[in-house]
């Protein structure tokens, strides 16, 4: 492995990244990815460096799923129109799928967010998902936090998955649905209950008429009264982005999800669970199911990453070391 | 002599045209009086990228691009001197000009006027397919509902105004030159025919006894490719399934009516850079599928030049192309026949086997809701992007021979190419400076208060949905220039940015070995690296050629890198925005509109400006040697051109390129 030619210092790029500096926040993100031991090092400074109280208690996480070409680009660059009229400052991470055979990826998503590319309030980062599944990328959750860090508004667009898995809810404050006109299948598969619920429902592509108001007032039908009083109650909206309308009803709705959160007083709770699943599926992948009995199993785990938050990757390394330590005994 | 020479009857030729038009109106005129005094009967006009894509002259995106590929027309005067001494009621005009068809023409007419010619009397094309803009061309502006209607408008006006005229050619020409199989060439041009004739129909601005002149009035500008034979099946396979649908579909009974009128230009995809002048019997070969046939014969010709792939045609270039045509109509006794194919079984066969695979493809469109859908959901960019892709591979592999580039390479140095002009035409690099000082003269002097007036009915029509033309003429009476009628319609209609098609399923591709070894290296690399190899490919400037671009993007994805690819026509300052934001390890840009030296400076120096120099950079497209070193001396990393058609040969150079610049030895050269 080569050393780092000129290895950042992850303290004062924390620093510049958190007053929202453009070149800072490519090259944290950049060291995020480097999976050399030297730069993970480096990262981990970085991680623990950045505002706790930006990474988990404020901002907005938002994640927007849905089956390919729904339109989720299409509808980030509607909102990221929206959000900037509002005065908020925009981070995006666009996935991608990668190719199973070559690892190689082709990352199209920025071709209809491009209207607002020249604005230096909003920032754009592709991914490829690399073998994950889920339609996400090991490499989102990290990543997410250099832009909560530096941004009023994280989104996170997942590859075109298919209508059952919606991976991205394990990672968002948000989760936001992008249904196409006449997909039964979503419909079928939140009835089944085989589909999580989202957050926030949209039916695209309303400009299309007749075929996307049908498949609002299923989607409607499926959901149902919240359980209990003051629980969240999922709206399902119709937008489309090419038009224009809709949107910002949209951003509305998302951003009442938000609302109700901190009102709970959930989010900084959410954002450490999050961190904490993200550490266990690590490890998982890592050691397998007897890794994570070794450390104590996974719900214990869990709790106790929630209890005492770190930065993600020193909480990893220093899990993943009693693992390799007690093993070695 | 031979004594049994006698008269015999010789069908007309058809009409023979240089596409044509550079630096200026005024240069561009002395070029066409030129070249009709060589015996050219119609005229061609080549407009520039900036005019094609409404920005005038001294817009920021209009940078490096005026009177390059084309004559700059900002405005009347413009126009007036372009057509200086060619008397307009005698003249065939064929514009190649599309999102602003409709404003060209406008100026066409006010033009005529000045003349004393009224429009009924005028003859010619406006191309006006924008179809095939997002899927091969590149110079759409409005999004395709908007742009429809533009098309549907100029069609009805013409046809109401201008009898004579032909409103729209439908190109299936382009499409071949993205990739396209004569099936989807077929398939593509019907279908989009289909697409605009429906639109029409149902726009109402026709009464139903004049549709059939709609249906007449429709032309169509087709390719030939070098597989001559099945071109000229292709062309047979035309006829007939346009007849039909004319009767069937739109119930057309005049025969006449249902004519397949087309013109051509000969495919230059397959002209080469190395050794041109073999391109010569390539271009003679293929205007023999389109002339062979009598009954499938074309009714107007442009040919390429034999320095096609090495830049702009000089005069003598072009003369050498029309020349081509002249020797094949008035020396050759091909005129003197009737249709020599007429009963052969064999082409009878292959014609149905082409007419069978076009049906099939257009029921695919169909069932994708039509040409227009089919376009915006990116399905019928990807069957282009898929086919352009098995030719490479094909020719990679040596399974599609090209004489003089992956057989008979061996060469002596050529003639043609060691004058001290590379061979090519150069556009005087004052050419910008003196069309925006003529564009500002010409602004100051108008009446600025009809002009407003003028834009503002404009914007009115738009949004009303009344025919744009007869603002659009009233704009260009009164001295409203190119952008100002494009900034308006796209302040009502928006813009648009066509799908690229290049995410494609790669299965099946790249199982050679030496792909394999591509792969390791990029993987290994990206380990060395700490993360996967990143690469942004990127298309700055006007320039619409995006096969370039596609192929390496797809390319480099099968040999494992992540590529950020976001279409055609960014500024430089969008591309190092996005170098920036996606971290990537090289950015590759593509150029080959004659742009390369001021789009790439710029990069660069927006590269440094942000701290991100050790970033390579290099270089595909149109790029002549002397420009080559110029672009290297300013830090570019690399230069490819058309002759540099091993592509697994640019990828292990993207790998060595990237490691050099990160302190890591150089793999040995694959392939
Ligand atoms: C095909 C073609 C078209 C197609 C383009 C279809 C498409 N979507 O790409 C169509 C018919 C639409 C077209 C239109 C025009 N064309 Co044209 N076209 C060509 C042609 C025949 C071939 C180009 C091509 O696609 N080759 C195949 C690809 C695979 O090769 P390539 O792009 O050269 O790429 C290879 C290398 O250059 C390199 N490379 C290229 N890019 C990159 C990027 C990276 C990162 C890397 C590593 C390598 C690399 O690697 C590739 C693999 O070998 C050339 C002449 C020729 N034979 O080269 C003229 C040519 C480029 N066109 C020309 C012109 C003028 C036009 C027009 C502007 C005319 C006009 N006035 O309207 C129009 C408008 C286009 C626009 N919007 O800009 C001129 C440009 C003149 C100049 N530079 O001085 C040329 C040279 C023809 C000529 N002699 O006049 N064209
Ligand atoms: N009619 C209509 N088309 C839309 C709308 N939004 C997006 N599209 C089109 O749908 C296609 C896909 O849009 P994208 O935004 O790329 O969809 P996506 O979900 O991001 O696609 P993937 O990332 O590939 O899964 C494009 O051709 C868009 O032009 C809309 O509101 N109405
Ligand atoms: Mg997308």
């Amino acid at each position: 492995m080569l050393a780092l030619r000129t290895p950042p210092d992850p303290e004062s790029l924390a620093a510049s990244v958190s007053d929202q500096d453009r070149s800072a926040v490519a090259k944290a993100l950049n060291l995020l990815d480097d999976k050399r031991p030297e730069a993970r090092k480096l990262a981990a400074r970085l991680l623990a460096t950045l505002p706790k109280e930006r990474l988990y208690g404020s901002g907005h996480l938002i994640g927007l799923t849905g089956p390919p070409g729904a339109g989720k680009s299409s509808l980030t660059a509607a909102l990221v129109r929206v959000w900037r009229n509002r005065g908020l400052a925009v981070g995006i991470l666009a996935v991608d799928p990668s190719s199973p055979i070559s690892g190689g990826a082709l990352l199209g998503d920025r071709l209809r967010m491009l209207s607002s590319d020249l604005d230096d309030k909003v920032f754009i980062r592709s991914l490829a998902c690399r073998g994950e599944f889920g339609g996400l990328s090991a490499e989102v959750w990290p990543m997410s936090l250099v832009m909560l860090a530096a941004f009023d508004i994280v989104l996170v667009e997942t590859v075109g998955v298919g209508q059952k898995e919606i991976d991205v809810s394990k990672l968002t404050d948000t989760t936001c649905f992008v249904a196409q006109p006449a997909s039964g299948d979503s419909i079928q598969f939140l009835k089944a209950g085989i589909m999580e619920i989202p957050h926030v429902l949209v039916v695209n592509k309303a400009d299309v008429g007749l075929a996307a108001r049908k498949t609002l007032s299923e989607l409607r039908g499926t959901l149902k009264p919240p359980a209990h009083a003051g629980d969240w109650q999922v709206p399902a909206l119709a937008a489309s982005a090419t038009k224009g309308t809709g949107i910002e009803a949209l951003a509305d709705s998302i951003e009442a999800h938000r609302a109700w959160l901190t009102a709970q007083g959930m989010l900084p709770t959410i954002r450490k669970r999050f961190q904490a699943e993200w550490i266990v599926k690590r490890l998982l992948e890592e050691f397998g199911r007897f890794g994570i009995e070794t450390l104590g199993g996974e719900s214990r785990l869990l709790d106790s990453l929630v209890e005492i938050p770190g930065s993600p990757f020193e909480q990893y390394e220093s899990l993943r070391n009693r693992f390799l330590t007690n093993r070695g005994q | 002599m031979s004594s049994d020479r006698k008269e015999v009857k010789r069908d007309r030729p058809w009409l023979m045209r240089t596409y044509s038009g550079h630096s200026s109106a005024k240069a561009s005129n002395e070029l066409y009086r030129t070249n009709l005094s060589k015996g050219q009967t119609g005229l061609s006009v080549a407009f520039d990228l900036p005019t094609q894509t409404g920005y005038d002259a001294d817009h920021p995106l209009a940078h490096g691009e005026v009177g390059k590929v084309g004559v700059p027309i900002g405005h009347i005067g413009d126009m007036e001197a372009l057509f200086d001494q060619i008397p307009l009621d005698k003249m065939n005009t064929s514009m190649t000009i599309n999102a602003t068809a409709a404003w060209l023409l406008s100026l066409y007419i006010a033009v005529a006027e000045r003349q004393g010619v009224a429009p009924s009397q005028l003859q010619g094309t406006t191309q006006n397919d924008i179809i095939k803009e997002y899927l091969s061309r590149g110079t759409y502006i409005f999004p395709p509902e908007p742009s429809v209607r533009l098309t549907t408008d100029i069609i009805s006006y013409t046809v109401n105004h201008i009898p004579k005229w032909n409103p729209t050619n439908i190109c299936s020409y382009h499409l071949q030159e993205a990739g396209a199989t004569p099936t989807q060439e077929l398939a593509y041009a019907l279908s989009t025919a289909i697409s605009v004739l429906d639109a029409i129909r149902d726009a109402g601005q026709i009464d139903g006894d004049a549709f059939a002149n709609v249906v007449g009035r429709t032309s169509f500008f087709v390719n030939a490719g070098i597989r001559f034979v099945e071109e000229c099946c292709k062309m047979r396979a035309f006829v007939g399934m346009w007849d039909r649908i004319a009767k069937e579909r739109y119930g057309v009974q005049d025969p006449k009516l249902r004519r397949f009128r087309y013109g051509i230009q000969v495919n230059s995809l397959g002209l080469t850079e190395s050794q041109p002048e073999n391109n010569v019997q390539r271009i003679v070969l293929e205007m023999l599928a389109v002339t062979l046939s009598k009954n499938a014969r074309a009714r107007a010709i442009q040919l390429p030049a034999w320095n096609e792939a090495l830049g702009l045609p000089r005069p003598w270039d072009q003369q050498w192309a029309l020349r081509m045509q002249q020797v094949l109509a008035i020396e050759t006794d091909l005129l003197e026949y009737g249709d020599i194919l007429d009963g052969s079984p064999i082409i009878d066969a292959k014609v149905r086997e082409l007419v069978q695979g076009a049906e099939e493809e257009m029921r695919r469109v169909k069932e994708e809701g039509g040409m227009v859908q089919a376009v915006e959901t990116g399905y019928v960019k990807r069957q282009l992007v898929t086919s352009h892709t098995d030719r490479m591979r094909a020719i990679e592999a040596g399974d599609l021979k090209i004489i003089g580039v992956n057989c008979f390479t061996e060469t002596t140095e050529s003639p043609l190419t060691s004058g001290t002009d590379s061979g090519i035409m150069k556009v005087d690099a004052t050419a910008e400076r003196e069309q925006i000082e003529r564009l500002q003269a010409f602004r100051a002097e108008r009446n600025s208060k009809e002009a407003k007036s003028a834009i503002a009915q404009l914007g009115d029509a738009a949004r009303s949905g009344i025919n744009i033309m007869d603002a659009s003429i009233r704009c260009a009476q009164v001295g409203v220039t190119t952008g100002e009628w494009s900034n308006e319609l796209r302040g009502v209609f928006g813009e648009y940015r066509a799908p690229t098609g290049i995410d494609i399923s790669t299965h099946g591709m790249g199982q050679s070995e030496t792909v394999a070894t591509l792969r390791e290296r990029t993987l290994k690399t990206g380990e060395e690296l700490g993360r996967p190899l990143k690469i942004l490919v990127g298309k700055p400037g006007l320039d619409g050629h995006s096969n370039g671009a596609e192929q390496i993007a797809v390319k480099a994805r099968d040999v494992g890198f992540e590529v950020v690819y976001e279409g055609i026509r960014l500024t430089p300052e969008q591309i190092v925005k996005a170098a920036e934001e996606e971290g990537v390890h090289l950015i590759g840009l593509s150029v080959l509109s004659g742009s390369h030296l001021e789009l790439v400076e710029d990069a660069l120096a927006r590269l440094a400006e942000i701290g991100l120099s050790e970033v390579p950079v290099i270089v595909g497209g149109i790029v002549p040697t002397e420009d080559e070193k110029d672009l290297k001396a300013h830090g570019v990393a690399a230069v490819y051109t058309p002759k540099d058609s091993d592509m697994n040969r640019i990828m292990s150079d993207l790998v060595n390129i990237i490691r050099e610049s990160n302190g890591l030895e150089r793999f040995e050269d694959a392939a």
